[in-house]
């Protein structure tokens, strides 16, 4: 008989007063009995529609069963057939809008926490170190452009089929978003570098500091005699609002703010990198990225941060648990609002952000209502920094360098089948070919990708 | 790691450093610059390169010793190693089809017009170079600029060497004798602000070389971003040269200033670390 307790089981949390002076992980993950306990709220549907909603096709129902029966190494095992990065998957993926929101629990009381169950079983494999075989069977090599979620999880995939993979990196640290983006209260870097660990152990040979497109292009990986190339180069350069105002000092993009602290760990005293440390801060956008960007400020010492959006709640593109998380922390959501002017003072620094409220009229292309401005409502809103979080568009450096390799108009790779390209042996996928999106995406993009890869190399 | 193979004072506050890299020796071009981390808790740094040996694999920038990276960088020595090192980023200049230019740099700018110059001489341009410095002191690459360039023309502010006055005087003087098909303008914003002005006096196309502030370098952070012919452009990926004409310096100039209170807590951090016994 199930659990038929209504809501999920808690998940333990730091508390909100440590939160705001640290950038520890926020949640603490579930605790054997928890897990045990959630994953007996499954009902193991025969036509199990969670699955449905995943997007590297987990079998949910029978890695939970094995949750239940207290079998957590098993359970990993059901997981580990369709994603190596779980312990990544199951802290950032929007789990409410893909696999929980078809639970048949959730129609009465809350789903099962299936993300929150994932994530259990892959920190108690974590912590048991589990080691993988090395297999180079096919003796083939392969490079991937990138070690954001799609590279690792592409490379992850080719390694086990018995490839031997190159995974080239431009910055100095793997992990691509995972590293420089998510910050650490979110997803804790010990995490993606265990991850990357445990693929160079697997026999990845990671190559940083190379930036495929300049430093090597494509052309040259062919000549060097890999013979298939995955680009999972992820999204570019961010966009701006062209308002009045942006060349302002204490205007800046979420990507460089949240690179500083990320990659460059400007919030830890011995690093070199200096931190943005503004008072009160406005971040434009209710993405992920977004409320990334909003729950930094507040843990380097913010007064007042608000999140100014255009659209209304139910519009909020960001994953519920970070939005309730960030309301907990302070962050003031300003809704309905659109920044209509940056003002500063007269050193050229921010002084304050010029809004105006709106109102939501029809549907717009995106399927969400468009927001219409009313008239006359215009107000200022005192601040010291703008961090703009309105999403980016894919880097130039591989398709302005790599003849025969297409891409549409937004500069996003043209593929025929969403990874294949145009180019014959060059595949790839993630942000690079959607434009920006989640890392579950790219993940079942770079898993995609292995697997035409190795069609394609068993063909040729 | 890249190690550091030549290091060397050219005046008290500028160095020039050659790096073992190999791969980016191989494909780096005058114009395109360099990101390096000198430690593992370092920032990363953009440097446009000065100097190229592809047989070699070395790679050779110049820098100012300006804030605390650059101090740091200015107290390693030959044969310690640098943690990261990639590139080439932006794009290279483009020199092709140019038969008489003039190459003005000022100051630490001269870093990165002597390969830009030696590149057009060795494509048989006729080059002229215009060096302007503070002070006889401040003087660098001076036998390295007179043997790529047809004539060098240093000036200083002050007149203790070379001719006194500004790189403007003596452009605007050159340019109402000689026709010349480009002017390339490297050095302090405020310089190239003013070339520029000289420049579309007489009515000749002009490339600057912009060196903002940058995360990355590989376009993504948008710390780069410049206004060019009212649209954002980044130096990371569109430039770092731009059409002098279409660039908007006064606001590069106001957003060059927006880390100058943190790099000087920077250099005052690191300079008290110095001589201390204890961590």
């Amino acid at each position: 008989m199930a659990n038929m307790q209504q809501n999920k089981t808690p998940m333990p949390l730091l508390s909100i007063e440590k939160r705001c002076t640290t950038f520890e992980e926020v949640a603490l993950g579930y605790s054997a009995e928890d897990a045990v306990n959630e994953a007996k709220r499954c009902l193991n549907c025969k036509n199990s529609p969670c699955k449905t909603g995943c997007p590297v096709g987990i079998d949910i129902p029978e890695f939970i069963s094995q949750v239940a029966e207290g079998n957590f190494e098993e359970a990993y095992n059901v997981i580990l057939k369709s994603n190596c990065l779980s312990a990544i998957s199951g802290r950032v993926c929007p789990q409410e809008r893909q696999c929980e929101k078809h639970c048949v629990r959730g129609i009465k009381g809350e789903s099962v926490g299936i993300g929150r169950l994932e994530r259990f079983v892959s920190d108690y494999m974590r912590a048991k170190k589990k080691v993988f075989p090395r297999n180079d069977k096919t003796g083939k090599r392969v490079a991937v452009v990138g070690s954001g979620p799609a590279g690792l999880t592409c490379a992850g995939e080719l390694l086990a089929e018995g490839y031997n993979v190159t995974l080239f990196e431009a910055f100095h640290k793997a992990g691509g978003v995972l590293i420089y983006g998510i910050p650490e209260f979110r997803l804790p870097k010990k995490i993606v570098e265990e991850t990357v660990n445990s693929l160079k152990e697997r026999g990845l040979n990671l190559v940083t500091n190379v930036v495929i497109g300049k430093t090597l292009t494509i052309d040259d990986l062919f000549e060097e005699g890999y013979e298939a190339v995955f680009i999972g180069s992820g999204a570019g350069l961010p966009m701006f609002m062209n308002i009045p105002g942006e060349d302002l000092i204490g205007v800046l993009s979420a990507n460089e703010y949240l690179t500083r602290n990320n990659l460059m760990k400007a919030y830890l005293d011995d690093y070199d990198t200096p931190a943005v440390k503004g008072k009160k801060i406005a971040v434009v956008g209710a993405g992920n990225v977004a409320m990334d960007a909003a729950r930094s400020a507040v843990r380097l010492g913010a007064e007042e941060v608000s999140i100014i959006y255009r659209r209304g709640e139910d519009e909020i593109p960001a994953r519920a648990e970070e939005v309730e998380h960030a309301k907990e922390e302070g962050v003031i959501f300003r809704l309905l609002t659109s920044p209509e002017e940056i003002i500063g003072d007269e050193s050229s620094r921010v002084k304050a952000i010029k809004c105006y409220r709106t109102e939501l009229g029809e549907p717009d292309a995106s399927g969400r209502r468009s927001p219409v401005k009313i008239e006359g409502s215009q107000f200022e809103i005192e601040v010291d920094t703008v961090i703009m979080a309105l999403g980016t568009s894919p880097n130039p450096l591989i398709k302005n360098t790599t003849p025969g390799l297409d891409s549409d108009k937004r500069g996003r790779i043209v593929t025929s089948d969403g990874i294949t390209t145009t180019r014959e042996g060059v595949f790839a996928g993630g942000d690079a070919v959607t434009g920006a999106a989640t890392v579950i995406l790219a993940m079942g993009a770079g898993k995609e990708g292995a697997r035409k890869i190795k069609e394609y190399l068993e063909k040729k | 790691m890249f190690e550091i193979i030549e290091k060397k004072f050219l005046n008290p506050t500028v160095v020039k450093m050659t790096v073992n890299a190999p791969l980016v020796a191989k494909k780096i071009k005058p114009g395109q610059f360099i990101i390096l981390v000198a430690h593992e808790k370092g920032e990363r740094v953009p440097f446009t390169v000065a100097d190229f040996d592809r047989e070699k694999g070395h790679v050779t920038v110049i820098y100012q010793i300006v804030g605390a990276t650059t101090m740091l960088l200015s107290e390693m020595n030959e044969g310690d190693c640098l943690s990261d090192f990639a590139g080439p980023l932006g794009n290279p200049t483009k020199l092709e089809g140019v038969k008489r230019a003039v190459v003005i740099g000022g100051g630490l700018g001269c870093a990165i017009a002597y390969p830009q110059a030696k590149a057009l001489s060795n494509n048989g341009c006729e080059v002229d170079i215009i060096a302007g410095f503070k002070n006889r002191d401040l003087v660098i690459l001076e036998e390295e600029m007179k043997a790529v360039s047809n004539n060098l023309y240093i000036t200083t502010d002050d007149g203790s060497y070379g001719e006194k006055g500004l790189v403007t005087d003596k452009l605007r003087l050159l340019a109402s004798k000689k026709k010349y098909d480009l002017v390339i303008a490297i050095g302090p914003v405020i310089m190239m602000k003013f070339c520029e002005m000289a420049a579309r006096e007489f009515d000749l196309p002009i490339i600057v070389s912009l060196n903002p502030m940058m995360i990355d370098g590989t376009g993504m952070c948008g710390g780069c971003r410049v206004r060019v012919g009212g649209e954002v452009k980044f130096a990371c990926v569109d430039g770092p040269d731009f059409d002098g004409h279409l660039v908007d310096f006064d606001s590069l100039m106001k957003r060059n200033r927006s880390y100058a209170e943190e790099e000087q807590k920077g250099v005052a951090k690191h300079k008290c670390r110095i001589g201390r016994t204890e961590p």
